[in-house]
């Protein structure tokens, strides 16, 4: 992927703010005091290298003849130390190493990173530590060196179950390797192992589908992630179907793909904890959920997203960041100043809401009323969404509940989620607007 | 350009000659007229003096003359200095009255006709305007350079249908400046000077009029008696008002001031005119102390097409408002009414000559204002006989005109509808004739004439219902035709016809913008092509969305719009949610500019792109 939208031209440095701590807020009045920030975060840990480019794939990920693991190592562990000290947190509730392909990494390298969280935070025993995996490089050996190096979850990206299909997707290994591996990382991380599956493949018919998905069935452990393709500006694959040399995957039939899709894994005693998600005997994977529910988390290795209070230096709120996209830049940033900070940019009170709602709704479990109170302790659920509004016409068409658990979707409404945010964060714009009071409207910068 | 002001006393009438270029569009009107400016020494030779005349953006991007404009040329010819006065042209039938009122101010016309294209409707429409003016006529066949020019095709074509003798045709490539001398000698030969007096009272003719936002209203006026200068004190017979005259002068094309303007002179005239609507195409002005028998004036511009035109967001009303007021300061053709709608909010509507007119001035907001605005279909002037005694009471008379269907009065209550037609003129390759006939027939046109103007071109000219040719005739013409068709047209009168008022309703509600006053044998296949259309338009929704065209209550065709099964987003990926958040909160903002219609949001832009035809449809 090509580094992002020039960044470089509003980058902001925790280097520069050392001196002058508040020197990057702007001139803006101070953010409102937030409640204490949770002294724990999630971790992200990103590998940027790929054999080969997928076709679909967007993602920063970059295919090199050779990478020189040990100084990519040795940045990872060290922007780990600078930004879990940044962050002052004492516990790192999960670790996730995702990609490019992180399997194609050694074990010595996950496990060097681990050691480095735990030589600065907390590493909760049990805590999960999740590694993403290809097919082609998952050799039970491989897999064995990653648990003894501390990974004690494996995601697989299995994508499908059908050669053609895989062949489609630019994928390296085949549907017998898939099985292979996930047999294999079923013998090492019992209850722990997740695939991947892709849906609404230019082509792919609803029959296709429901043979792909029974063929999961029967392999899978207890965790399902099924992602809809999206056909991404730039990929090799967006290219064929706009040049008309595929077609383009109808809307109503994603629809019914993804509905049988929902039906047939709730059938098979799996719990539907996310649009995407799906979990059995309580196999859910906490380090995704700490996104959706607005938790902290650090972002490690090229084009790293994170939010977290900056409480080393000084900061009292929370902040989104992005490390520099490509690696060798990164690498350099790494080795001069310890991370390779990007930007990084306050996010107002109200910026944090707009995020607890559109992710938190992604949850079967929704907006809690804790969690909102939370991030809004003078305004809450029921002050914005319970008052006359779209929150209520929605209610009222079936989209969305509001009661004493929060503010979630209906079975139906998860699927149109984006249609419906629009209108929520509309009320809580206008809502958050006219709050009681007369506090400064911080953070309504940039509506 | 001289530093002092020409002493215009010594051009006295015997030496002047007024005139117009007149062509059909494209056969090289703009170009001779840059020819002829550079001959005379008007602008300086160089390769930028394209279309010189057309100053608005507009028109040099569409490559059209909108408005009208005039060029003093000083030319010296065995001996004499003749002050030759250019007035130019719009080259578009939706702009034919500006031609008339231009050509009022003339003596003689070139008639400018493409040496390969040969006649075409507008040059008949043309001629016909300059005859019956009896005006001079000096042919000229231009872009005799081409290839496939065949200028003796041309000739034998103008002496078969406007009688012109073929010798007299004046062969020329405007482009290259071959024989354009030639045209100007025989302006000077031909074309009989002014037939007026310096002595006489002052009698100036308002033919065009601009407004400059420092020095108000400039009057463009031609000199029928006696001699205008600064400090004269003079007065309109259209409005009686009294002015002192700050300042005359010629156009060259721009303005230069002059002492004076004699008799027989064409130039301008500031004096203190506030708005456009004083200085009335027209009018005539005299000296406040010699009142003079008035010049006849003549028509002026007839709205052929009608919209409502409304404020995207209503807090933009004042905005748009002073906009309309100060390019409408320059197209006095357009007129406004203040309109309002339940579901627009406050708005205007405009009466524009004819689409083409509509677009352009939708453009100039857009270009030279940066407003953008919801117009509503446009509509042509109907009329309603009024059966009803209530009615007629309430408007004080039987008949009125509808320039809105919101106002639109039920069968009950009228004796019988009337629509406006116009006579068409197409002149076309003869292979065309079977494609444009059935073309007019389901325009429910009604041959008047067919004429072969030579052995393989012919001249149709059909009684066409205005509203059939308002929106997309011309495009559908010229894409049957690969182009080669031309049209022209004029008015002519109002006939009875079964009118009907068609609503689109989204799940029952009516748009107000899509309202259409229509032909009850067209209802349902518009109604239909409309609801595909809107099909095609509306994003889907979380509910389905019933698309219905309706005659009263009755619903005569409909389209289903299915709702959004699924709209999610699979994943948001390692924590990145910032292009996440912009698009929603895009979205969001979007949301307060939808316009809505009962519970179904509808981007602002949906109708006019749903009225707008494609031109292979």
């Amino acid at each position: 992927a090509a580094p992002g939208g020039g960044p470089g031209r509003q980058r902001y440095r925790t280097g520069c703010c050392r001196d002058r701590p508040r020197c990057c807020r702007g001139t803006g009045p101070e953010p409102v005091p937030e409640p204490s920030a949770p002294a724990t975060a999630a971790l992200y840990v990103h590998w940027p290298y790929c054999r080969k480019r997928c076709s679909y794939c967007s993602f920063n990920t970059y295919v090199v003849p050779a990478v020189d693991e040990a100084a990519v190592r040795s940045c990872l562990v060290r922007e780990a130390q600078t930004l879990l000290r940044l962050s002052q947190v004492h516990s790192v509730t999960s670790v996730f190493f995702g990609g490019g392909t992180p399997s194609l990494a050694s074990p010595r390298t996950v496990a060097a990173v681990l050691e480095a969280v735990a030589g600065v935070a907390r590493l909760a025993a049990g805590a999960e530590v999740t590694l993403e995996a290809n097919p082609s490089s998952t050799s039970t050996s491989r897999l064995a060196g990653f648990r003894a190096a501390g990974v004690n979850r494996l995601s697989i990206g299995v994508q499908s179950l059908d050669d053609t299909e895989l062949r489609l997707l630019g994928r390296e290994h085949t549907a017998e390797e898939a099985r292979k591996a996930v047999e294999a990382a079923r013998g090492l991380f019992p209850g722990r192992t997740s695939i991947d599956l892709l849906f609404g493949l230019p082509g792919q018919s609803r029959d296709a589908w429901a043979q792909r998905l029974e063929a999961a069935l029967g392999l899978c452990d207890e965790h399902i992630s099924l992602y809809q393709l999206t056909l991404e500006r730039g990929t090799a694959l967006a290219a064929r179907v706009r040049g008309g040399a595929l077609p383009e995957p109808p809307q109503d039939l994603l629809a019914d793909m993804y509905h049988t899709a929902r039906t047939v894994l709730v059938a098979a005693g799996f719990r539907h904890y996310e649009v995407s998600n799906f979990a059995r005997k309580g196999a859910i994977s906490t380090h995704n959920l700490s996104y959706w529910r607005a938790d902290q988390y650090i972002g490690v290795g090229p084009g790293a997203h994170g939010r977290f209070v900056p409480r080393g230096e000084g900061g009292r709120s929370r902040e989104a960041r992005v490390q520099t996209l490509e690696p060798v830049s990164w690498m350099r940033e790494v080795q001069s100043q310890g991370h390779g900070t990007r930007s990084q940019a306050v996010l107002g009170p109200l910026e944090q809401l707009e995020e607890v709602l559109t992710l938190g709704l992604r949850t079967d479990e929704g907006v809690t009323h804790e969690r909102w109170g939370h991030f809004s302790p003078q305004l809450s659920l029921q002050d914005v969404f319970g008052t006359p509004g779209e929150a209520q016409a929605l209610q009222q068409q079936g989209w969305l509940v509001l009661d004493s658990g929060g503010l979630r979707c209906t079975w139906a409404g998860l699927a149109v989620l984006d249609s419906l945010l629009p209108d929520l964060l509309c009320q809580l714009q206008r809502r958050w607007g006219h709050r009681r009071g007369t506090e400064p409207v911080a953070g309504t910068r940039g509506l | 350009v001289p530093e002092e002001k020409i002493d215009m006393s010594t051009y006295p009438v015997e030496s002047i000659r007024n005139f117009s270029i007149i062509a059909h569009v494209d056969h090289g009107k703009s170009t001779l007229a840059d020819r002829l400016l550079e001959i005379t020494g008007t602008i300086s030779k160089t390769d930028c003096n394209k279309q010189v005349l057309d100053k608005l953006q507009v028109e040099r991007e569409r490559g059209i003359t909108v408005k009208a404009q005039t060029a003093s040329l000083f030319y010296s010819h065995e001996g004499i200095n003749y002050l030759l006065n250019l007035i130019d042209t719009p080259g578009h039938v939706d702009f034919s009255y500006e031609v008339s009122r231009s050509l009022s101010a003339c003596q003689g016309v070139i008639l400018v006709v493409d040496a390969n294209e040969g006649i075409q409707a507008q040059t008949v429409a043309n001629f016909y305007l300059a005859f019956e003016a009896q005006l001079s006529i000096i042919p000229v066949i231009n872009k005799i350079d081409l290839k496939n020019a065949d200028p003796e095709r041309v000739e034998k074509q103008i002496e078969k249908l406007f009688d012109i003798p073929t010798d007299e045709c004046i062969r020329i490539s405007a482009k290259q400046g071959t024989n354009v001398e030639t045209v100007l000698q025989k302006v000077i030969e031909k074309i009989p000077p002014p037939r007026c007096n310096t002595a006489d009272p002052l009698k100036a003719l308002v033919f065009d009029s601009t407004f400059d936002h420092y020095r108000g209203v400039i009057a463009n006026v031609a000199l029928f008696g006696g001699e205008i200068a600064k400090g004269h004190k003079i007065m309109s017979a259209h409005t009686k008002k009294r002015y002192e005259v700050n300042e005359v002068g010629i156009l060259t094309p721009n303005e230069q001031p002059t002492h004076k303007l004699y008799a027989g002179q064409v130039g301008y005239l500031i004096a203190g005119m506030k708005e456009v609507t004083e200085a009335q195409i027209g009018d005539t002005l005299f000296l406040y102390k010699q009142p003079v028998e008035p010049l006849p004036g003549f028509k002026s511009a007839k709205p052929m097409v009608f919209a409502g035109m409304y404020p995207v967001d209503q807090t933009e009303y004042n905005n748009l408002k002073s906009a309309l007021e100060r390019l409408t300061l320059n197209d006095s053709s357009v007129t406004v009414h203040r309109d309002s709608s339940l579901a627009l909010g406050a708005g205007w509507r405009l009466g524009f000559l004819g689409l083409l007119h509509m677009e352009v001035f939708n453009q100039r907001l857009e270009q030279e204002y940066n407003m953008s605005v919801i117009l509503t279909a446009p509509t042509v002037p109907y009329k309603a006989i009024l059966s009803s005694a209530k009615l007629i009471k309430e408007h004080g008379k039987d008949q009125i005109t509808i320039i809105n269907p919101a106002q639109f009065p039920d069968k009950l209550s009228v004796s019988e509808y009337l629509e406006p037609t116009v006579l068409g003129t197409i002149v076309t390759p003869h292979e065309y004739i079977g494609k444009i006939i059935t073309l007019c027939q389901d325009r429910r046109a009604v041959q008047k004439d067919m004429l072969y103007i030579d052995e393989n071109r012919v001249m149709l000219k059909y009684l066409f219902p205005l509203n059939e040719i308002v929106v997309d005739f011309y495009d559908a013409l010229k894409s049957l035709s690969s182009g080669y068709a031309s049209f022209d047209y004029e008015d002519a009168g109002y006939q009875s016809a079964d009118l009907i008022k068609m609503d689109i309703l989204l799940n029952g509600n009516p748009v107000e913008e899509l309202a259409t006053i229509i032909h009850s044998d067209k209802a349902y296949a518009a109604g239909k092509l409309l609801c595909e259309r809107l099909k095609e338009t509306i994003p889907r929704q979380l509910f389905e969305i019933a698309i219905q065209a309706a005659i009263g209550k009755k619903i005569i065709a409909r389209e289903t719009l299915k709702a959004y099964r699924k709209n999610v987003v699979a994943k948001c990926y390692g924590g990145d949610i910032t292009r996440r958040m912009k698009l929603l909160k895009r979205q969001a903002e979007g949301k307060r500019l939808m316009r809505k219609i009962g519970n179904v949001e509808v981007p602002r832009d949906a109708f006019i792109r749903v009225l707008k035809r494609e031109p292979d449809k």
